[in-house]
């Protein structure tokens, strides 16, 4: 079969590719440009990482696209970058990139191409288990899983997917790459947000809307004034360092008010929640479960997920009861429901 | 799978002389012809008969030839030269057309940052200059005209010997890129009345990386390269003699074969655009009036080019879009704009580029492949 893989010229995705290649499917590789190279910033997209997922399709004798998604990659997930900033929120531009860039556009564009799949290259599974539906599971190699990036697929997206690389381990990706002789074998992972290669994301926000700039006040608990700050978009919940305050006890981000300009901070203790609410709830089954179910949350990309009552909220909606607090519950954040290594859904933290 | 390539204003495969004589000159005359051995001279001598036969095609002295590293090299030592050398007389304003290919378009906003004045001359929807807007936009310190001779998008003729005699009547010289008219039409340049003309190899059947710059008698540039004083010291470098030569034996049998492959391409062409334009409903030709034979540039409304030019190529079908960035993606072409096309018409057209091997057969099964791609990506985007 024809099957399209998104192609971003780093070491997963190529392995992808040259997995299905070796399979005996006809593989069609795609690379998004998504974002303007020539202005001086990226690592992750940048006119090498193209030209080096070109020098792989090239060598394992499939052709390669590069298609523009700029205008795509902005409306969809850079604007929503600034917006949750400018919101008090920390937002995860990955999870929206595979939501709205790889799987609906960048999908939509395969089929086009008469592809009945599209394939990248995240360590993530896709099972059938014979009960009618999909299942999204943990990567197998899970130092590396990016399963928390993919709650939001829908079974149509996820009947398209391939993660061919989910089932291996990140050591015998590289093994596979040379075995395949790709140059791109020992290439480091990616780190950071694509479009902020430097990770200053403060710098990059101010840059697109110098508007956030905007100096408010940190305070206490009791909302006595502790301190200055050049814009809350320079803070995300449990942040600890660069806040320029001296005190006794090692002060947190607690809270962030961006109506107000204000930022909050405490002891380590008044990160700890036990409940929160979710929103824009997907459930990979399709439907939310009718009764509460017990799940293994996870709240940030490296965070461990904890045992937890999900209880299903109409409105897309959900609410979680942690077993034991946690801390920094972040709005922005992605909550992400776990049993086992099965991701049974998951919803963005409010 | 069998390929079709429509392809041939990007580049063209080389006509059996050409590649014949590419070989046996790569082979066999090595030397330099700046040499004054006999190695030197054997190379001087193959440069010599080129450069005859460069003239012959553009109905030229061969002195007026020098010989460049490919279009985009003549069109900046045209453009530059010229600005150059009239700068001293006051003249520094350069006018261009604005649908210009980005050889002379980038070379302008070069010379703009250094505080040359540059007019973009409008086309209208037909995608042609009017002689009335060079009239309007010439001063007396005009020192070139830069106008293609045909457009490489969508295939239009300028009225060049109107706009050259325009130029000729307030004292500045008028440079013609004919990169994608030498050897597809006549080009004759006494008959166009201009001063400069560009053109290159390896859109007629030559090797890349060899072109020509036509400089009239009597005209004077500042070489932009400098060093050895090649080509009468007006292009510094060693010349590319197997490329070179081979021009020369692509100019040689594009003169005696266009009288008959015009027609028929040209016939080609118009099978191909009316078998679109009635078998795929919402088509329409971007440009008209007079027309390279063997262009044809399409809107597919509602289809983004990008996505049918990959689509044409996993059928084994090879056309192009417009403007390509440094990634080779897709960006609005310049000249639908420039033609005042809405925005999406400007991401929706593809370009056919035909050559002296197509079929009609080829051409019919373009047309046959044509319906039901456009039918997927279209009910695709509806559904996005």
């Amino acid at each position: 079969m024809r099957i399209v893989v998104a192609m971003s010229g780093g070491v997963d995705s190529s392995v992808a590719a040259g997995l299905l290649a070796e399979a005996g499917h006809e593989v069609v590789g795609v690379s998004m440009q998504l974002y303007d190279n020539s202005s001086g910033f990226g690592t992750c997209c940048t006119i090498d990482d193209l030209h080096d997922a070109r020098r792989v399709a090239a060598h394992l004798g499939f052709p390669h696209y590069i298609v523009n998604f700029e205008s795509h990659f902005h409306r969809h997930v850079q604007q929503n970058f600034v917006a949750e900033y400018a919101r008090g929120r920390t937002p995860i531009p990955c999870a929206h990139c595979n939501s709205e860039v790889k799987f609906s556009e960048l999908l939509t564009r395969a089929g086009g191409y008469g592809a009945s799949h599209l394939a990248t290259g995240h360590y993530a599974r896709i099972t059938d288990d014979g009960d009618g539906r999909l299942h999204l599971r943990r990567g197998r190699d899970r130092a590396k899983d990016q399963s928390y990036f993919l709650f939001s697929l829908t079974q149509a997206q996820l009947a398209q997917a391939l993660f061919p690389v989910g089932d291996l381990a990140k050591d015998d990706v590289r093994l596979a790459a040379a075995r395949m002789g790709l140059d791109v074998a020992g290439k480091p992972d990616s780190q950071e947000i694509c479009f902020v290669p430097d990770g200053d994301y403060a710098a990059f926000l101010e840059r697109d809307t110098p508007a956030l700039a905007t100096t408010g006040a940190i305070v206490n608990q009791q909302g006595d004034t502790v301190g200055a700050h050049g814009g809350v978009h320079r803070f995300t919940i449990g942040q600890r360092k660069g806040l320029g305050l001296s005190a006794g006890v090692p002060l947190y981000v607690v809270n962030i008010d961006a109506g107000r300009q204000r930022v909050t901070v405490g002891p380590r203790e008044a990160l700890e929640r036990t409940t929160f609410a979710v929103s824009r709830v997907n459930w990979i089954a399709g439907q939310a479960p009718s009764a509460t179910v017990d799940a293994d949350v996870q709240i940030r990309h490296r965070h461990q997920a904890a045992p937890a009552r999900v209880r299903a909220l109409d409105l897309g909606r959900a609410e979680v009861e942690f077993t034991t607090p946690q801390s920094a519950v972040t709005p922005g954040q992605a909550a992400v429901f776990y049993d086992g290594d099965e991701v049974l859904g998951g919803g963005w933290i409010d | 799978m069998p390929r079709i390539y429509l392809d041939h204003n990007a580049t063209t495969p080389l006509v059996s002389p050409a590649l014949d004589r590419f070989c046996s000159v790569a082979r066999d005359v090595w030397g330099n012809a700046s040499s004054v051995h006999h190695f030197g001279q054997q190379a001087k001598a193959v440069l010599d008969g080129a450069r005859a036969s460069v003239a012959a095609l553009l109905g030229a002295e061969p002195s007026e030839i020098v010989f460049t590293g490919g279009g985009t090299e003549a069109d900046n030592a045209a453009v530059r030269g010229a600005m150059e050398a009239l700068e001293p007389a006051g003249r520094r304003h350069l006018i261009i057309s604005s649908i210009e290919h980005e050889a002379v378009l980038q070379t302008a906003k070069a010379l703009a940052r250094r505080g040359i004045r540059v007019t973009h001359l409008p086309v209208g929807e037909r995608g042609v200059v009017e002689p009335d807007a060079l009239a309007a936009a010439l001063t007396d310190d005009t020192a070139l005209v830069s106008v293609m001779h045909a457009n490489n998008e969508i295939g239009t003729l300028q009225p060049i010997a109107a706009l050259a005699a325009l130029a000729k009547s307030r004292g500045a010289l008028f440079h013609a890129d004919a990169v994608q008219t030498a050897g597809k039409l006549p080009v004759d340049v006494a008959a166009l009345g201009v001063d400069l003309l560009s053109i290159s190899a390896h859109k007629f059947g030559g090797a890349k990386g060899a072109g020509a710059l036509w400089i009239r008698r009597g005209v004077r540039l500042v070489p932009f390269m400098t060093g050895g004083r090649q080509e009468r010291t007006r292009r510094a470098g060693t010349e590319n003699v197997p490329a070179l030569a081979a021009m020369g034996a692509a100019a040689d049998h594009a003169r005696q074969t266009m009288a008959e492959t015009a027609p028929r391409v040209s016939a080609l062409r118009d099978r191909l655009e009316q078998g679109i334009l009635a078998r795929v409903p919402h088509t329409a030709v971007n440009g008209s009036g007079p027309r390279v034979p063997n262009t044809t540039n399409i809107s597919v409304d509602r289809v983004e080019s990008e996505s049918l030019l990959i689509a044409l190529d996993l059928e084994g079908i090879a056309v192009s879009s417009g403007s390509a960035c440094s990634s080779g993606t897709l960006e609005p072409s310049h000249v639908l704009k420039a033609m005042g096309f809405p925005h999406a018409r400007t991401l929706n057209s593809l370009r056919f580029s035909l050559g002296a091997s197509n079929t009609e057969a080829e051409i019919d099964h373009v047309v046959s492949v044509m319906p039901a791609l456009v039918t997927k990506l279209r009910g695709l985007a509806s559904r996005a």
